[in-house]
């Protein structure tokens, strides 16, 4: 009997090594006559770790890692592939500390599946969801979203409940969904490991939230820059619509919906719903003013419900589960599980998915080991390129969008970038300002000149010139940013810049603490 | 055939099979830097024509978008990231000796045609940091000497 074989085909993995550690692994068994099944399945999310390979064992499946190709024709002279003792043997994965702390509920399938395996995604849970949703009134189906206290993935934290509950309500011939799949933000990569690791339960969550609200046709718009994750979604929607879970009269329903992934460009501004769905209608993403709300006048003018690819990929398990399984992880007003990204200077960076709740603290440490390069952690930056830059003493905050809201940060998509003492939090706020002017659409004054102006004070600043009247200019200057720009790019870069300035000042080349803004 | 019939004839094609879909202009202009390496100047009237837009509009769309360029690239693109967290993993250092080793700064191309460098702004490749991505193929963990062998090894597949 052929022995089963895994490594990762998510591009992290990829990125170091993990294409040419399975064509090794190929290679050598061949050589040696060993039969075996070699499945590309999706990242667990322990990176540090990758590539990981797995063997399919009587007593579950065992990891090694991190694999070097250099290391294959060890791992066989060990014979791995009956389990065999090697300095990689990690033992079996579930066991992991750094897995088994977790609360995977979006992310049950990921590392598990061969993601573009449909079999697989039946055999695991796949498409219990909609078998529900299909058997329910639209409006059963919206209320199940609600009580499950899921909110909006994407940074914004907006009930999503609510927003299906409006396109629900608002008549019309021709409704949408569009799932926003342009995860630009900086230190995020949640969305690309569910695209390319499980895309079936993107697929199944965004049929559900179409037949809910009575949209027959879905638009994934996914960045550029995720090569793989397109062709993931690509053949796994080709499947889905061979076996008749997309398409006309889905599963002998009588109800339809259609997919299809559209491209982005490389525009950091069309991740803001508005500007996305002005560059899904072929014009330049700038963006809209709201009301309308896009869930009354979204795409093409129609009812529109965009959700971040998290939001909609939690759905499938709130609609196979109940509202109030998923309602029972978590704190607050935060409900259910956030997959955290662990990245930066971090010795344990990866995918780690909780109830809401646990501290910054425990996870960059208990988790994240402390920073890659060992010295002490200077500043945390949660939340994307909009995100404050936290201090040590601020690590203690709960993941929880109010305690973060709470101390004028933001939990945003759950990205961590950890900075080490090396970091120059002066050049690192230049830097927000400078990338808030490259990505500016250039709709509104404060933030289309505003950042410019932004960049070169601070330059002044970073070059010592008159700081008691630069620094408070800096400061009035975010201060228009955040109350006069249109979205949220103008409005929150002043969060990494101003929590820069005010937690470490001496960077700017201020002695005392400036004042709180 | 003419370099710029031959353009003709490809924009053509294109805009022939996808002017119909809804919102058409990007996945146009998608498949047309798939096919050419950019979207060349005298493309523009055509699919203006082909999606009763003018041409301001069809332009002002290309110039928006960092991904789409108006001339042709190198042999072989590299997207360097810039964002935090390849900053926090010396991705700066990593930016200067690149642009030193190709002798180029960010949006310029070798004098040798080989290489062009464009920032890019997180390639979801944060947990192995730094990254960069060079056509389809993506690298982390990226130091001096890993890109040093992998541009080294790309020129000879050249």
């Amino acid at each position: 009997m052929s022995i089963t074989i895994f490594v990762p085909c998510d591009s992290s993995a990829i990125s170091i090594g993990a294409d040419r550690i399975a064509t090794a692994i190929a290679k050598e068994a061949e050589k040696r006559s060993i039969d075996i099944k070699l499945i590309r399945n999706g990242s667990r999310g322990l990176f540090w770790l990758e590539p990981l390979v797995e063997v399919l064992t009587e007593a579950g499946r065992l990891a090694y890692g991190p694999v070097q190709v250099s290391d294959v024709p060890s791992l066989f002279d060990a014979n791995f592939v009956q389990g065999g003792v090697h300095p990689l043997l990690l033992g079996l994965t579930e066991e992991l500390d750094y897995l088994k702390k977790q609360q995977r509920l979006t992310f049950a399938r990921i590392g598990i599946t061969d993601p573009v395996s449909l079999d697989d995604y039946l055999n695991n849970d796949g498409y219990r969801g909609l078998s529900n949703a299909l058997n329910q009134s639209q409006a059963d189906i919206v209320k199940t979203v609600t009580d499950s206290g899921l909110r909006g993935r994407g940074g914004a934290a907006f009930p999503t409940g609510i927003k299906w509950n409006t396109v629900l309500g608002t008549p019309s011939e021709q409704k949408y969904i569009i799932c926003n799949a342009d995860e630009g933000d900086s230190g995020t990569f949640s969305d690309r490991m569910v695209m390319e690791g499980d895309p079936f339960v993107l697929i199944e969550g965004m049929t559900i939230a179409g037949i809910a609200v009575g949209a027959n046709q879905g638009y994934i718009y996914l960045r550029v820059e995720y090569p793989h994750a397109h062709i993931a979604l690509n053949t796994a929607i080709e499947k889905a619509y061979q076996a008749g879970y997309l398409g006309d009269n889905i599963q002998g329903s009588g109800k339809s919906f259609h997919l299809e992934v559209r491209l982005g460009a490389g525009a950091y501004i069309c991740g803001e719903e508005t500007s996305l769905m002005e560059s899904l209608e072929g014009k330049r993403g700038l963006v809209r003013f709201k009301p309308p709300l896009p869930a009354i006048s979204g795409l093409f003018g129609k009812p529109t419900v965009v959700n971040n690819v998290i939001s909609l990929a939690s759905v499938p398990i709130i609609l196979d589960k109940g509202g109030d399984y998923y309602r029972d992880f978590g704190m607050g007003r935060s409900r259910g599980t956030l997959p955290l990204q662990l990245a930066g200077n971090i010795k344990h960076a990866g995918l780690v998915e909780l109830a809401f709740g646990m501290t910054l603290r425990e996870l960059i440490y208990d988790f994240g080991g402390g920073s890659a390069s060992g010295r002490p952690i200077k500043a945390v930056q949660v939340g994307g390129p909009l995100g404050a830059y936290l201090p040590e003493s601020q690590f203690d905050t709960p993941l929880d969008y109010e305690a973060f809201a709470a101390n004028w940060t933001v939990l945003g998509h759950g990205g961590v970038v950890v900075f080490d003492d090396t970091a120059d939090m002066a050049q690192m706020a230049r830097y927000n300002m400078e990338f808030c002017a490259i990505e500016s659409c250039g709709k509104c004054t404060p933030c289309r000149i505003g950042s410019t102006r932004g960049y070169e004070v601070i330059d002044n600043i970073i070059a010592g010139q008159e700081l008691g009247k630069n620094i408070p200019l800096l400061r009035d200057l975010c201060n228009t940013l955040l109350n006069g720009s249109l979205c949220a790019l103008g409005g929150m870069t002043p969060y990494p810049v101003l929590s820069a300035l005010n937690h470490f000042p001496e960077d700017f080349g201020i002695d005392e603490k400036a004042n709180a803004a | 055939m003419t370099e710029s019939s031959n353009i003709q004839v490809t924009v053509q094609a294109i805009t022939t099979a996808l002017k119909d879909k809804p919102g058409a202009l990007l996945p146009i202009l998608h498949a047309i830097q798939d096919a050419l390496g950019y979207v060349p100047a005298e493309s523009v009237p055509a699919i203006a024509d082909a999606l009763h837009l003018s041409r301001a509009e069809v332009h002002g769309v290309i110039s928006f978008y960092h991904y789409f360029r108006d001339t042709p690239p190198g042999k072989h693109t590299i997207h360097l990231c810039r964002a935090e967290s390849c900053q926090a993993m010396g991705g700066k250092d990593l930016e200067n000796h690149i642009k030193t080793r190709l002798g180029i700064d960010f949006h310029e191309t070798t004098a040798d045609g080989q290489f062009s460098l464009e920032p890019v702004y997180c390639l979801g490749n944060c947990a192995c940091s730094p990254a960069m991505q060079i056509g389809n193929e993506i690298y982390g963990r990226v130091t001096a000497n890993s890109f040093d062998t992998t541009i080294n090894e790309t020129e000879a597949l050249a």
